[in-house]
């Protein structure tokens, strides 16, 4: 008898193993199809953003709403106390800053003379708010609720509080993915501020708990690195445009081999309390026609 | 049409919760995963085809926004609710021993196949690190999220099947 039961007046129904079968073997192709390409990718997204997205901004704006108005209620006292001493601050800054200006006026000067005008602020930014996180425990990845519609895409670098955040790895039409530097699954190349040495920075589960990613091969040869220094995206990197602020060493070994050395860095952001970022919607640019 | 209906309410409200709320009272960085508690608990009440199905569905919502590739966790958690579905025939309500120890060895063998396949394939070799801080804290968390959301499946499923059986019996 065919395992695939049919009485009369009973609904046609598949055995569960058949219909394991067949969704084990779609789901391997699925795999195998979108490891390299990603066909399938636009159309679900597309789907499952229109769905899911207005429901995470939603919480999103009432998660924050709540947790504004708990604040404001703590705050309150602090507050009062503050008032006080940032008074004595104002004063303090304000003779400051007019030193400050000085040198602000002389900065100008001298940059103009080397013509060092390739700063953050020459790159187009958008603004957008973090409304989900990564659902499992392994990789560090948001969910912003901004996509295609507003002119992002895949690749475009993401920072927040002048510190590198990660990439965008997937986008929907109204949602994108961001990868974290601090993600296990990322590696970015980098470089040291002062001397330029080229290094790679690659996220670590082990150490996202203690808030450091860790770098490796980097070649010091004149031993000037050290603990403190700033640590910038690097020119050849491929994804990342240049010198946007990774974050600062803070420790340093020498490798096994004795030519490279490795160590440990704390970055810019805060992980932990993101609520907003900007992505920058200019793209490396690169050499086409591989 | 109406248990579809609910156990889709179900599935996006528990993946809702996963992405957006529980983040925030992560202890540790660690969050319960509520989609293998949706996923057995369903598999074990109501047997290996609504199992599989709804942990297919679970999973390949995490992997369109989460996965680097569609699949994976489809695939992983498909298998889940197909495994659980095959304790329905020794599954009794009043138990509650069961759905625990099954949700557990389901959570604990999940956060295994993903170390296995996604860290110790890249070379992260220290596993009693990724067992000490990972797996065994979700596992732990889940345990305490299932005392919590397995008595609301149990009773919403149980409301579910009482309004089947008025309907079946309308029709006789």
């Amino acid at each position: 008898m065919s395992p695939v039961i049919k009485k009369r007046g009973e609904k046609f129904t598949i055995p569960s193993k058949y219909l394991l079968l067949a969704l084990t073997i779609l789901c391997t192709v699925l795999m195998l199809i979108t490891f390299g390409t990603d066909v399938f990718n636009r159309p679900l997204n597309a789907v499952v953003g229109r769905v899911i997205v207005p429901f995470q901004q939603g919480i999103g704006k009432l998660g924050g709403w709540l947790a504004n108005r708990s604040e404001e209620l703590v705050q309150i006292r602090d507050l009062l106390e503050e008032n006080q001493r940032l008074r004595q601050e104002i004063a303090q800054l304000t003779e400051e800053n007019t030193l400050l200006q000085q040198d602000k006026y002389e900065l100008n000067q001298l940059r103009a003379l080397i013509e060092l005008d390739e700063q953050y602020e020459s790159y187009h930014k958008v603004g957008a708010r973090i409304i989900g996180r990564d659902t499992g425990n392994w990789y560090s990845s948001f969910i912003i609720d901004k996509g295609e519609d507003d002119g992002l895409a895949v690749d475009m670098n993401v920072i927040a509080g002048g510190g590198l955040v990660g990439r965008i790895t997937a986008t929907g039409p109204n949602w994108s993915r961001i990868t974290s530097i601090i993600s296990d699954n990322s590696n970015v190349s980098a470089m040291t501020l002062a001397s330029e040495d080229n290094m790679i920075v690659s996220g670590n589960l082990q150490l996202m708990t203690e808030n450091s990613i860790s770098f490796s091969q980097l070649v010091d040869s004149l031993n000037t690195a050290v603990v403190g220094d700033k640590v910038v995206t690097s020119n050849i990197s491929d994804k990342y445009l240049p010198n946007i602020l990774i974050g600062y060493i803070n420790s340093i070994e020498t490798d096994a081999n004795n030519l490279t050395k490795s160590g440990r860095i704390t970055p810019a952001v805060d992980f932990e309390h993101l609520g907003e970022v900007l992505v920058i919607t200019d793209l490396k640019q690169s050499v086409d026609g591989e | 049409m109406l248990r579809k209906f609910t156990v889709a309410i179900f599935i996006l409200v528990c993946f809702l919760l996963q992405s957006s709320v529980l983040g925030s009272i992560a202890f540790a960085g660690i969050i319960p995963n509520l989609m293998i508690i949706l996923t057995s608990s369903f598999g074990f009440m109501r047997g290996e085809k609504e199992g599989l199905v709804i942990g297919f569905v679970c999973g390949l919502l995490s992997d369109i926004f989460f996965g680097d590739f569609l699949g994976f966790y489809a695939l992983l958690l498909m298998y889940t609710g197909f495994l659980n579905g095959k304790f329905s025939r020794i599954f009794y309500p009043e138990d509650i021993k069961l759905p625990i120890a099954l949700i557990v060895t389901s959570d604990l063998s999940y956060g295994l196949i993903c170390y296995t396949l996604m860290f110790l394939l890249r070379s992260r070799l220290q596993f009693t690190y990724y067992f000490g801080h990972v797996i065994l804290p979700e596992a732990l968390y889940t345990t305490v999220a299932t005392l919590f959301l397995y008595p609301l499946i149990l009773k919403v499923n149980e409301k579910l099947e009482a309004h089947e059986k008025r309907r079946a019996q309308k029709f006789v």
